[in-house]
């Protein structure tokens, strides 16, 4: 891994004036994958599902984008990357193309864990050759905050709301990673941009595999999750030492986690700081934290538990 | 020198495709336009083309990898019909709105509900205002030409826009016919090489591709794309004559079939006109007036030269392979209509829906029209202005 002083040296992908809500970790996520990318040896083209990221840095007569970028909808970052990269393949097979190029897709979880679930699912089934990162701030944030499957349980949005007889999201998050280890893909990875050199090397890794590759990185938001807009590295930070977000590689089928927490922190610790959960503080309510903690042990048991045993159904 | 073939249209579009040869087709299969792609994988198989096969997991990601890689800079190319083509539906729009001169077969079908298989033009209907140049073609051999000029039509500069080629489901896509197909290279030196504007893969000069506007810029890119939708008639018209020095088959944005002089007048689109050629060579060989309009180029639709060949009909039938879906007529009777009212003719004029979920269309049904288009003439009343051919107990 290279010297922080020669990372901040290289091209920038995504160049300042972009229009990201202050305190938004879409932008610090974008420059750490870019800071990992070997831009010296390859070049990037990046496909974006519409979502926040997508129209703060593509507003029409501008751009953010100093590389090759391209929108079309929700729904379809990977078909549409899927389509680049066969073109990619067709034109090098006839020498129209002779550079080295690496693709990438960023959407959010909306466009990766609901609407964006088929095309992704059909183009790593297919073998594309592309990384996908999905920047998880766990509801349709871009549209004010709605409720996603990648939404905590307990977790108020306007569409999961805290009333007097609902509490916020009834059920538990979708767990992405393992829908997608059944796609028995090379390399996926969780990590959070609070722990930037892990970041960065599971980008590395990814863009050296020969086929799709997939990381799930949380990206903190600030009015969505209610948190003051200097706080995003702190909150993803927070996720990680209380294992909410455990963050961990799925190698050839095998899990290493890549963090261990010397002291575990409780759940309240990440709950407690973000408005979203502020009503499971509420008297009466202490249930709800117990499950919250439940549910992040029981994730976090089985994750060493796999890492222990090593089982992969890839032949080494 | 081209050869005479015995196959069905889809082994038409097929063929169209192999000789194309484009870089990408994405595709996902859907009846009747199934052995489209079926085939073409055939072809890549036994090394007859080189182009690489995304077989999508639906036709939405059928779309949208085809936007992806003509915005990479690739040659294009994909096949459809029915729910397949309504499920792209949201990209067909990206598509146009993009510029980007994908090429597709579509081998029209019905829609569903209920579910059906059969052809009609309820899909390429439905689609009519998504800012693609239709062609619609009446037999295998128009599948072929038309697939092939529509490569060049939507690649040329000033039209930058995508573009389908429609046939009848079953009725062509699956029916045996003879026509003529062309030397492979032929068809390589008609299309020429392609040479994208503003390839994504130049990374040497980075493009942000599929940008949003907000309402200061949107109205403009709109407005803009449609200059470049309409320019499409004029090239269309050229492609069609080169197409005709080249292969001996020349091409209009219409075809008049003993038009020139006569009374009554039917107005489709498809393989309709077969039949109904049919039937107007033996009315004429009785001494009455019958002509045929066939629709060639839909989108754009060319209002004006259609409204001023339409101007000798005493009477004038359209008719429609789609339900008007609470509209005064189908899609093409609301064109036909809304074309003439600014020339002199005020001809009656009525609209029939046929054909859907496949029903057949015979020569006597054809006959029943000009009948009564002749009624209507000598009586000077139009009794209805809607009705159906061919429907199990009147409509209305």
């Amino acid at each position: 891994m290279a010297l922080l002083n020669d990372l901040a040296k290289k091209k920038e992908g995504l160049v300042s004036g972009h229009r990201l809500c202050p305190g938004c970790t879409h932008s610090v996520i974008a420059r750490q994958v870019f800071a990992a990318a070997e831009t010296d040896k390859y070049d990037i083209v990046i496909a974006a599902a519409t979502g926040c990221f997508e129209v703060s840095t593509g507003l029409y007569p501008y751009t953010s984008w100093n590389v090759p970028w391209i929108h079309t909808a929700f729904e379809n970052a990977a078909s549409t990357i899927a389509g680049v990269e066969t073109a990619y393949r067709a034109l090098k097979k006839k020498g129209k193309i002779n550079k080295d190029i690496r693709f990438i897709a960023f959407a959010s979880d909306g466009g990766t864990y609901d609407i964006g679930l088929q095309a992704l699912s059909g183009a790593i089934e297919r073998g594309h050759q592309f990384l996908y990162i999905c920047n998880d701030n766990n509801a349709y944030q871009n549209t004010g905050n709605q409720r996603s499957s990648a939404t905590p349980f307990g977790g108020t949005t306007t569409t999961s709301p805290n009333g007097k007889v609902k509490f916020g999201k009834e059920q538990p998050r979708k767990d992405i990673v393992s829908v997608l280890e059944g796609h028995h893909m090379e390399y996926i990875a969780q990590a959070s941009p609070s722990n930037w050199r892990d970041l960065m090397n599971k980008v590395k890794k990814a863009l050296d595999v020969n086929g799709p590759t997939y990381i799930n990185v949380i990206e903190p938001c600030t009015t969505g999750w209610g948190f003051p807009p200097n706080k995003a590295i702190e909150i993803a930070q927070l996720a990680v030492d209380t294992c909410v977000w455990p963050l961990y590689e799925v190698i050839k089928g095998k899990v290493v986690i890549n963090y261990k927490p010397q002291k575990k922190l409780p759940v309240v610790e990440y709950l407690k700081p973000q408005r979203r959960f502020a009503h499971l503080f509420k008297k009466g309510n202490e249930y709800l934290i117990e499950e919250f903690q439940k549910q992040v042990d029981a994730h976090w048991e089985w994750l060493l538990k796999r890492e222990e045993c090593g089982i992969s159904y890839f032949e080494d | 020198m081209g050869k005479k073939v015995a196959l069905t249209g889809n082994e038409a579009a097929a063929h169209a495709m192999r000789q194309i040869n484009p870089d990408v087709i994405a595709a996902f299969p859907i009846t009747p336009s199934t052995p489209i792609p079926q085939a073409v994988a055939q072809f890549i198989a036994d090394g007859e083309m080189d182009t690489e096969l995304v077989t999508v997991e639906s036709e939405h990601s059928a779309m949208s990898a085809c936007i992806g890689a003509a915005a990479a800079g690739a040659r294009v190319m994909t096949a459809t019909s029915a729910n397949g083509y309504a499920l792209m539906w949201e990209m067909l729009y990206i598509a146009s709105g993009m510029r980007l001169p994908i090429v597709m077969a579509v081998a029209a079908r019905a829609l569903s509900a209920p579910l059906n298989i059969h052809g009609d033009h309820s899909d390429i209907m439905g689609g009519r205002d998504t800012g693609w140049i239709q062609l619609i073609s009446e037999n295998s051999q128009e599948a072929y030409d038309n697939l092939i000029q529509a490569i060049k039509i939507a690649e040329n500069k000033d039209v930058m826009t995508p573009a389908l080629a429609a046939f009848d489901g079953f009725n062509i896509s699956h029916a045996i016919e003879i026509w003529e197909m062309e030397d492979d290279a032929a068809v390589k030196e008609f299309i020429g090489d392609y040479e994208p504007l503003f390839p994504l893969l130049n990374t040497d000069e980075p493009i942000t591709h599929g940008a949003w506007a907000p309402p200061d810029w949107y109205f403009e890119h709109k407005m803009s794309q449609l200059k470049g939708l309409l320019n499409a008639k004029d090239v269309v018209e050229k492609v069609g004559k080169e197409f005709g020095e080249a292969f001996g088959r020349e091409y209009g944005l219409y075809e008049a079939y003993k038009l020139d002089d006569a009374d009554f007048v039917i107005v489709a689109a498809g393989s309709v006109c077969g039949t109904t050629k049919d039937v107007v060579d033996s009315l004429r060989d009785n001494g009455i007036k019958a002509g045929l309009l066939k629709i060639r180029l839909f989108r754009p639709f060319p209002f004006k030269e259609i409204a001023d060949a339409l101007q000798s009909a005493k009477a004038i039938a359209i008719l429609d392979r789609v339900s008007p879906a609470g509209a005064q007529g189908g899609p093409l009777f609301s064109e036909i209509r809304s074309a003439l009212y600014d020339t002199p003719t005020r001809a009656p004029i009525i609209n029939y829906t046929y054909g859907l979920g496949g029903r057949d269309t015979q020569p006597k049904h054809i006959n029943s029209v000009y009948e009564t288009l002749k009624k209507i003439v000598e009586t000077g009343k139009v009794e209805k202005q809607f009705d159906c051919l061919n429907l199990r107990g009147a409509w209305g």
